[in-house]
């Protein structure tokens, strides 16, 4: 094993530049990730937003938080499909059979992930700042958002692997994430919950979007951050726990 | 003392209820090229893959360059190569990318060099800039065997190495094996034609019904059977003759 671990780092970076590469030879896949939640951006600024009562007197600075987490629902798709690809075309098995560090297979994919992500988040925010969105948020709070963000596109990216690599068509494998696109609308994102009947509203309330989105608000807003950013946390590392045990498991059995 | 780089003994495999190794027993010697000679479903897929460490199996031995399988499979790893059924290659990256990669990941020293040889050798500097995906069929099978070739594996296990290639493609690939061989090389490999087991191995074994029926050299097989009649026929020309006589012809004007 030893002599496996000591090329851990350097088979990491072999694989994490290989599909950095797939990225930067497909940036198409970041504009399809980041074409919908624009599009929604936009419908929700200037179509409906004149007509949403938030408490704010900017709707793009309550809305943005919300797009980001859709963001980065659809660009996990892309994950899993990355992943099925290689288990399809045989690359995996190419991979086992050579004196290499296994883990660092998977660990490469969730790693571009997290880049990738980043990327059409960043994306999000350069549109959102050119259609009105300010921020009043200092250094550390914006840390902490992509703290938080880093933190849900691992916990996605995690079920990604999972989708990826049990599904038996390239569709199966990114159809997982379409609930996950349109959680945000069940939740405090676009909308406040008070309005809302009461079992959509207890469900929106509890479900991990809300808080992760009130959290992001919060900081953005220079507002101060309550418990919602332990319990958004709370809320992501149990998802990570529990999908990389899963993930592991299919992937061991491959 | 003959040295056999592969010996199994009495492997069994099964999936679920369906058992498709019954009990096998393989040797091959060092440099030699064996054939697995079955037909499909018979299990020649499963034997390669539990000899790459790919699959696990339920019992039997198998010691592969002096190692056993169950004990040091890293050390195997690194003594051996497989090309699958189904080119395994990145397709999105070029060609040379693809050598450039497995060539870092087995650890090599000057990968980018040990890729610029084989793609020399591989006749294939034309096409090692643009992507794989752009590859034909053959152009693919051409750079999965190189990527194989990457850091000289004592063992390179095919399986049907030419399975869906044009006639053309297929004898370059068996001149590859050949030259493989001549330098000294293991290589295993699998193939549903009769023709291929014939042109290349030194040694054949037939897979049947999770059996090894048959294992000897071709004039071993043959002494298996009544002597040959002899008859006088007119020789048709077979159509792969035929093909590449005109396709020669072509290239020639």
């Amino acid at each position: 094993m030893e002599s496996i671990n000591k090329y851990f780092f350097k088979d990491m970076s072999v694989m994490f530049g290989r599909s950095m590469r797939h990225i930067f030879r497909s940036m198409d896949t970041i504009v399809t990730v980041c074409i919908t939640p624009i599009a929604m951006m936009l419908l929700f600024v200037y179509v409906f937003g004149g007509a949403i009562e938030t408490g704010t007197e900017n709707y793009i600075d309550y809305l943005l938080p919300g797009v980001m987490l859709m963001t980065i629902g659809s660009g996990i798709a892309y994950v899993a499909y990355r992943l099925f690809l290689d288990k399809q075309r045989g690359i995996f098995e190419r991979f086992h059979s050579m004196p290499i560090a296994r883990s660092t297979i998977l660990w490469g994919h969730v790693l571009t992930s997290l880049i990738s992500n980043v990327i059409s988040v960043v994306v999000i925010i350069l549109v959102a700042l050119l259609i009105g969105f300010r921020s009043s948020a200092g250094i550390l709070e914006w840390l902490a958002v992509f703290g938080i963000l880093g933190i849900f596109i691992l916990a996605l990216t995690w079920i990604a692997v999972i989708a990826g690599l049990s599904a038996k068509t390239p569709d199966g494998a990114g159809a997982f994430s379409y609930p996950i696109i349109f959680l945000p609308f069940i939740s405090s994102a676009f909308v406040p919950t008070d309005t809302m009947p009461s079992v959509v509203r207890a469900f929106a309330e509890n479900q991990p979007v809300t808080p992760i989105v009130e959290a992001i608000r919060n900081l953005l807003s220079n507002q101060p951050v309550g418990n919602e950013i332990w319990i958004a946390l709370t809320w992501c590392i149990a998802i990570i726990v529990v999908a990389y045990i899963f993930a592991i498991r299919i992937y061991k059995k491959l | 003392m003959i040295e056999n780089v592969i010996q199994i003994e009495k492997l069994r495999k099964s999936y679920k209820d369906v058992e498709v190794l019954k009990g096998v027993n393989v040797e091959v010697e060092k440099g030699k090229i064996f054939a697995l000679l079955g037909s499909n479903g018979a299990g020649k897929t499963t034997m390669i893959r539990i000899m790459a460490t790919l699959l696990e199996r339920d019992a039997g031995s198998v010691v592969i360059n002096g190692f056993k399988i169950e004990k040091n499979p890293a050390e195997i790893r690194n003594s051996i190569s497989l090309t699958g059924q189904f080119a395994a290659i990145d397709e999105i990256l070029t060609g040379r990318e693809n050598l450039q990669m497995i060539a870092k990941l087995r650890h090599l020293r000057n990968p980018n060099q040990v890729a610029d040889e084989l793609i020399n050798r591989f006749s294939m500097s034309e096409a090692a800039d643009r992507r794989v995906g752009t590859y034909s069929g053959g152009m693919k099978r051409r750079i999965d065997i190189a990527m194989s070739l990457v850091g000289n594996p004592e063992i390179i296990f095919l399986d049907e190495p030419t399975t869906g290639l044009d006639p053309e493609a297929r004898l370059e690939v068996w001149k590859i094996i050949q030259e493989l061989s001549a330098a000294g090389t293991t290589i295993f490999l699998t193939t549903q034609y009769l023709e291929e087991a014939e042109q290349l191995a030194d040694k054949i074994a037939i897979l049947h019904d999770g059996k090894i029926i048959a294992q000897d050299t071709l004039e071993g097989l043959k002494k298996l059977f009544p002597p040959a009649k002899v008859e006088y026929v007119e020789k048709q020309l077979t159509l792969e003759e035929i093909f590449l006589a005109i396709i020669d012809d072509k290239e020639e004007k």
